[in-house]
């Protein structure tokens, strides 16, 4: 019992690894969510299969199926990663799947005539994606976007079994170390709780944000 | 490394029995979550605001924070305090809390969507509060609700290899098992991706039945 500051910053450090692999796995997942949502809506019928071919795999199967499967079964075919890679690709894939769908379904909201004027306008597809659709269907993500994060963030648990020190291993070792249960896990449960809000803040700021100067347009 | 089917055949007896298992503990964390949310929902709107208050923070708390954590909680803290708990137990229990919290908020949208006349007519009527939940709002509210609860019975089954680690022998423990013996991990982790691919299918042709069912009723 006696060393709590060494235990304090082991749990600090994993909470760094973490908040490394929510940001990262966010990033890869906004990414994966623009290109097989839009994907879905494409011209070309090879590529709307390819998307809803991603989406459904991986909306089908459990997360931790895929990242047990990005870890042990992708060195067999030649391709290793490091836990955190391997972790930053699954979460990252996984949430993209279900993000594409709400990319999709704010896009196909976007009224219409709005479709119509950018080819009154004779604007390009790029074009009307870029100033016309992405701008207005942008604040209807938002909200499940930021849902979506946060179930990121509660996934990056998982990675803990595949060796990686993010804040559920560590709160493991301080367990294994001390003997005391109790405290490291309500201090990880606080800790996550917490970046949970913390998201949830920055997303409705960001909000706040993005729609400034729509409200006549809605 | 090749693929060898007959590794596949051997190993399948094992797989399908850890198979079982995750469909027992997906059902029965299921009624745990269908039971408990209704109840959260319940109280959370209730008129006393030393029952609603803490019931939110509850709620919010357990949808912030990781299913598996929760499960290490409750299963090696709450030891520390008397109350020892089976694997398959604390998973159950872990489980259904955690999405009864989701429930809580589909049974919340329901309970919205019955007219608010409805009320006034069971108190014109003179029902006690309890009189009025479960004759008059409850069989309203939740038939609409039933393919969003369906949906999360799928998640649900999405989330029980979790429990492999608090040691319940599922479908990803078993094949874990036989991975770590054979030194083989094609085999047994695609043949779990796939068994939970094929039930995932099964359950959206089920799902689209149900909203077919039940959905039109809320108009």
């Amino acid at each position: 019992m006696a060393d709590w500051s060494g235990y304090l910053n082991l749990i600090l450090q994993g909470a760094l690894v973490t908040a490394q692999l929510t940001i990262y796995g966010s990033a890869l997942a906004l990414v994966a969510a623009f290109l097989a949502g839009m994907g879905r809506l494409a011209p070309w019928r090879a590529v709307r299969w390819l998307s809803t071919l991603y989406i459904e795999f991986f909306r089908g199967t459990s997360i931790y199926v895929q990242l047990f499967w990005a870890y042990f079964v992708l060195p067999f075919m030649g391709i290793t990663l490091s836990p955190l890679a391997a972790g930053i690709l699954a979460l990252g894939l996984n949430v993209g799947a279900y993000a594409a769908e709400v990319v999709r379904g704010a896009i196909l909201s976007v009224p219409r005539d709005q479709y119509e004027a950018t080819v009154a306008l004779n604007l390009t597809g790029a074009q009307r994606m870029r100033h016309v659709i992405v701008p207005q269907a942008l604040p209807l993500m938002l909200p499940t976007f930021g849902n979506n994060a946060i179930e990121l963030l509660k996934a990056t648990a998982v990675v803990s079994l595949i060796s990686l020190t993010d804040m559920t291993f560590q709160a493991q070792i301080v367990r294994a170390q001390t003997g005391n249960t109790l405290i490291p896990f309500a201090m990880i449960l606080i800790l996550y709780f917490a970046m949970a809000l913390l998201i949830s803040a920055g997303m409705r700021s960001l909000e706040r944000r993005m729609t400034r100067g729509l409200d006549g347009v809605r | 490394m090749e693929w060898d089917w007959n590794f596949v055949a051997e190993i399948m007896p094992t797989l399908l029995q850890g198979l079982r298992l995750t469909l027992l503990v997906t059902l029965l964390s299921a009624v745990v979550a269908a039971g408990l949310g209704l109840a959260f929902a319940i109280l959370r709107r209730s008129e006393n605001r030393l029952i609603a208050a803490p019931v939110g923070l509850v709620i919010e708390f357990i949808r912030g924070t990781p299913l598996l954590v929760q499960l290490y909680f409750i299963f090696y803290v709450l030891p520390d305090i008397g109350i020892v708990l089976p694997p398959l137990a604390a998973g159950v229990i872990g489980m259904g809390l955690h999405y009864a919290t989701y429930t809580a908020e589909v049974y919340r949208a329901g309970i919205e969507n019955v007219p608010r006349d409805q009320w006034e007519a069971a108190r014109a009527t003179n029902l006690t509060p309890r009189q009025t939940w479960i004759h008059v709002i409850v069989p309203q509210a939740v038939p609409p609700m039933i393919p969003a609860l369906a949906n999360y019975l799928i998640a649900m089954f999405k989330e029980t290899p979790l429990l492999s680690a608090i040691t319940v022998l599922e479908l990803m423990n078993q094949a874990k098992s036989v991975a770590n013996s054979s030194y083989r991990y094609i085999e047994p982790m695609t043949m779990v991706g796939m068994f939970f691919l094929a039930m995932s299918l099964v359950s959206v042709v089920i799902l689209r039945w149900l909203e077919h069912r039940f959905g039109r009723l809320a108009k």
